[in-house]
């Protein structure tokens, strides 16, 4: 037993009255997997965020006297590419741009699916019935057969990509929000609130929906590592973001072509789309922990 | 019982109607219609392609054109390829049996390799072989599917050159070992990911079996702890995996075909790829509508076999 992070969580552990944060934060505290999720999501998003500023290249600017240099055996700290492009730079502005992605995908995606989910949850019937079906159907499609039928069709942007990642995501948020709108609307609180006279708008989004925020929360965590891995699969595939814009994914596109001669091009990127997903899913995984106490016992 | 499989089956029907509802939507979605690809071509006037729409039955009401539509997948016209001719269900049917080689070995694996980590996991749980099979489980969901082809081959087929580098066998050659050469690398790839999925199910379903009143029951009496995870736990634990099979049906057919890419395996994520460079719609369209249908079937399928092994879930 040594480390700062084992002490932490052992004081949690045996003070729990007197600590300062709320049941919910001691349980995600005590995730370590979770508060490394956290740690390195923040470190990745500064990294991307001022970077690209400290790195003496440009992440597009061409170096044709140090072309497929190796990491730390030249100028180029992470190596360079067939066009000399420097590694660094370009994975950090790749990071923006998968980040970003992720992000939004995820915002729309859960705003999307909440709103059918509180609809059909709340209003149940035929028009509950025929929503949740159309949700049903569209989940019989592959997710990547989907998007990369949309992209096809789409001129590929930042915009158009994030738009269609959120489009083949937002069906399960619209699931579990529908679940547990189902669960709460025949709760007491819901017949007092109709009782005083509340508009039906008002009980979905003022009282189903905040008390509905713990598993949306979870899933938005997941659904932003499923939207940079969706966008890495469209983007390697040649369909998503198109260079000269680096994203993870289309970085490993060209590099599949010098995987004996630079290796380096096809594992970086690949470490860093990992490393990312993993922390997004450790992170919503320790939430999962954190806001349902229930799940202590599994 | 027979009520349950109707019902089922009332349910899969419905899915099916909007499935085909959704896909002749995104046909004529596109920029131009299920005709852009004849747009885009030089040379040619819209005379031309408004003979063309006649010809299709493109200028009739969409109503209609969705019923002719769907009654030709109905009755196995699903329309021919612009790139040869070939009837879209011959082209699919040509690569499916690749992807369903590839699909059958990674459950195979997955179901050896994740369902005894699962086992085990739920069995010892907390230890340390737990911890690490839980965490590998989540990093291993984490990783793009793509890329650890890449790794594989790099690994494998540059460093140590065990595996070929891709593809289903040299022409001509086609003797079973050398296909089962071929067949290691994508199997591996593939059967990442389910290998996950089901140690992570196995485990969450052994526990759930595990707190049943019948194994305290068990134990009560006497019985060795061997007999009751093996007969009294695993039993019960197995059957909502036969579900969890049919659920992971789509992620299995997205995973074949970024693995049928990384390693140029012939088979229908290749075909679907290939046919979205060519802008051949009939053929993204049919492989799209076709691997929906699997997804329902198979999902029909696996629900059909739970309530057959397991008679509580019809009560339900």
């Amino acid at each position: 037993m040594s480390g700062g992070s084992v002490l932490l969580t052992d004081i949690l552990k045996d003070t729990p009255a007197r600590s300062r944060l709320s049941p919910t934060m001691q349980r995600f505290v005590r995730h370590r997997l979770a508060v490394f999720g956290v740690v390195v999501i923040v470190l990745l998003a500064l990294a991307c965020a001022i970077g690209p500023l400290l790195v003496p290249y440009g992440h597009l600017q061409l170096d044709m006297r140090h072309r497929f240099q190796a990491p730390f055996a030249g100028p180029h700290m992470l190596g360079s590419d067939e066009l000399g492009r420097d590694q660094l730079a370009r994975l950090l502005m790749a990071g923006r741009i998968s980040l970003s992605i992720g992000l939004a995908a995820m915002v729309i995606s859960v705003v999307v699916g909440s709103v059918v989910g509180l609809i059909a949850g709340f209003r149940g019937g035929a028009l509950g019935t025929v929503l949740m079906r159309i949700v049903d159907a569209i989940l019989c499609f592959p997710s990547i057969f989907l998007l990369l039928t949309l992209a096809a069709l789409i001129s590929p942007s930042v915009v158009t990509i994030t738009l269609i990642v959120a489009l083949t995501a937002w069906m399960e948020v619209a699931r579990i929000v529908y679940g547990q709108i189902r669960a709460l609307r025949e709760l007491e609180f819901v017949a007092a609130a109709v009782t005083v006279g509340s508009t039906p708008t008002r009980i979905m989004f003022r009282e189903l929906l905040p008390n509905a925020i713990g598993p949306i929360i979870v899933v938005a965590t997941l659904i932003v590592a499923r939207a940079i891995l969706l966008e890495s699969y469209v983007s390697y595939l040649g369909y998503g973001i198109q260079p000269p814009i680096p994203s993870w994914g289309n970085m490993l596109e060209k590099a599949q072509q010098y995987l004996t001669t630079a290796p380096w091009l096809a594992i970086l990127p690949g470490v860093m789309i990992t490393l990312t997903v993993a922390s997004f899913n450790f992170v919503g995984d320790g939430l999962r922990d954190a806001l349902d106490p229930r799940s202590d016992k599994r | 019982m027979a009520r349950y499989i109707v019902h089922r089956l009332g349910q899969s029907i419905v899915l099916l109607w909007l499935v085909s509802l959704f896909g002749f939507f995104l046909l004529h979605l596109t920029p131009g219609g299920p005709l852009s690809q004849f747009a885009n071509t030089p040379g040619m006037s819209d005379e031309d392609l408004r003979r063309l729409a006649t010809q299709y039955g493109l200028d009739r009401p969409l109503p209609i054109q969705y019923l002719d539509w769907a009654w030709g997948l109905l009755t196995g016209d699903w329309g021919r390829s612009y790139r040869d001719h070939a009837p879209v269900l011959k082209v699919i049917g040509s690569r499916i049996g690749a992807t369903l080689q590839l699909m059958v070995t990674a459950t195979l694996i997955a179901v050896l390799v994740g369902g005894t980590a699962g086992i085990l996991g739920a069995v010892r749980r907390y230890s340390l072989f737990d911890q690490v099979v839980t965490v590998g489980t989540m990093i291993a969901l984490s990783i793009p599917t793509f890329w650890f082809g890449l790794v594989v081959i790099y690994v494998f087929s540059v460093e140590l050159g065990w595996l070929p580098p891709g593809n289903i066998g040299p022409v001509g050659n086609s003797s079973f070992l050398i296909f089962l050469h071929h067949l290691i690398g994508p199997s591996m790839v593939l059967g990442l990911v389910t290998t996950a999925l089901w140690s992570r199910f196995m485990r969450s379903s052994m526990l759930d079996a595990l707190n049943q009143d019948y194994v305290r029951t068990a134990r009560a009496k006497g019985l060795p702890e061997r007999v009751v995870i093996g007969t009294h736990v695993l039993r019960n634990a197995l059957l909502p995996m036969i579900t969890i099979a049919g659920l992971e049906l789509p992620t299995l057919l997205g995973g074949a075909l970024v693995t049928e890419t990384v390693f140029t395996w012939p088979g229908m994520g290749r075909l679907f790829l290939d046919s979205i460079e060519y802008r051949d719609y009939p053929v993204v369209m049919g492989t799209l509508i076709f691997a929906a249908i699997l997804v329902i079937t198979g999902s029909l399928i696996a629900d059909v076999l739970h309530t057959i092994a397991d008679p509580r879930v019809r009560l339900r």
